[in-house]
């Protein structure tokens, strides 16, 4: 097996099942995912798109495995950016584990040495949208920059 | 936070985390290429940064790997440093680059 491209890890104060429910429903995405929310029915097969605020969305993929709530595996692409096509096909993990009173969130991502625009680009966003996450489960106000009405995930794959 | 800025505090850990922010995902032995400590320093040197969270590691097969986990210093960021200064620090560390390159 591969060893993946990044390894992020956080510990979140808060229960694997709110943290599953954060991860996976679009109005709270929009709070942390500078705006942007995954849309998608959660089974396995099913398509997954990452919608900007409009509702448009260029990286889409599909769903290949879920355990709520401990694990889920999505493959992500992006056809229509030049820079980030050459990617292929990315999968992000995200490892949901209780300790004690914390959840140990795991995010794994795989993506081919030809991503490096990609690999720029997502090792930007996903800290930031982990550091907000669990902002917004411990106090319920996610970091400013991070929530609706921010464009600097666009912002940043666009310029990547 | 404390264990952060603990783990930090040594030039060691600091060079372990470099070349681990220059090519991510190693083994021990891959790391203790070029240090001039013994493999069972760079170990514990390995686990104080795990313990602090700034390395995460997977297993794949029998081998394990470190990776640089940058999450607890982006809360630290994101703590004292406000979106707003973001672009004037952005044009004092470019400045401050250019400066130390001529």
């Amino acid at each position: 097996m591969e060893k993946p491209s990044f390894v992020y890890v956080i510990y979140i104060a808060t229960t694997a099942e709110r943290l599953w429910e954060a991860l996976t429903t679009p109005a709270i995405n929009r709070k942390f995912w500078f705006g942007m929310q995954q849309a998608s029915d959660w089974k396995v097969g099913s398509t997954w798109r990452m919608e900007n605020s409009d509702g448009t969305a260029e990286n889409i993929g599909e769903v290949l495995e879920v355990d709520r709530p401990r694990k889920l595996v999505v493959s992500w692409w992006n056809d229509t950016d030049p820079e980030l096509r050459p990617a292929g096909r990315t999968r992000f993990t995200f490892l949901l584990q209780p300790e004690g009173e914390l959840v140990k969130l795991t995010l794994l991502h795989d993506i081919a040495p030809a991503g490096q625009a990609f690999i720029a680009s997502i090792s930007e966003g996903w800290p930031q949208i982990l550091s907000s996450l669990k902002t917004m489960l411990e106090t319920g106000e996610p970091l400013p920059g991070t929530s609706e009405g921010s464009s600097c995930k666009e912002r940043q794959l666009k310029n990547s | 936070m404390d264990d952060v800025f603990q783990a930090l505090a040594d030039p060691i850990r600091r060079e372990l985390l470099d070349r681990l922010f220059a090519r991510n995902g190693q083994t021990v032995s891959e790391l203790c290429v070029g240090i001039e400590i013994s493999r069972q320093a760079v170990s514990k040197h390995l686990n104080i940064l795990e313990q602090a969270n700034l390395v995460a590691t997977v297993f794949r097969g029998r081998e394990k790997y470190h990776y640089l986990n940058p999450v607890p210093i982006v809360d630290i960021y994101n703590r004292w440093i406000g979106k707003f200064q973001q672009s004037q620090l952005q044009e004092l560390s470019d400045l401050k680059r250019l400066l130390e390159e001529e």
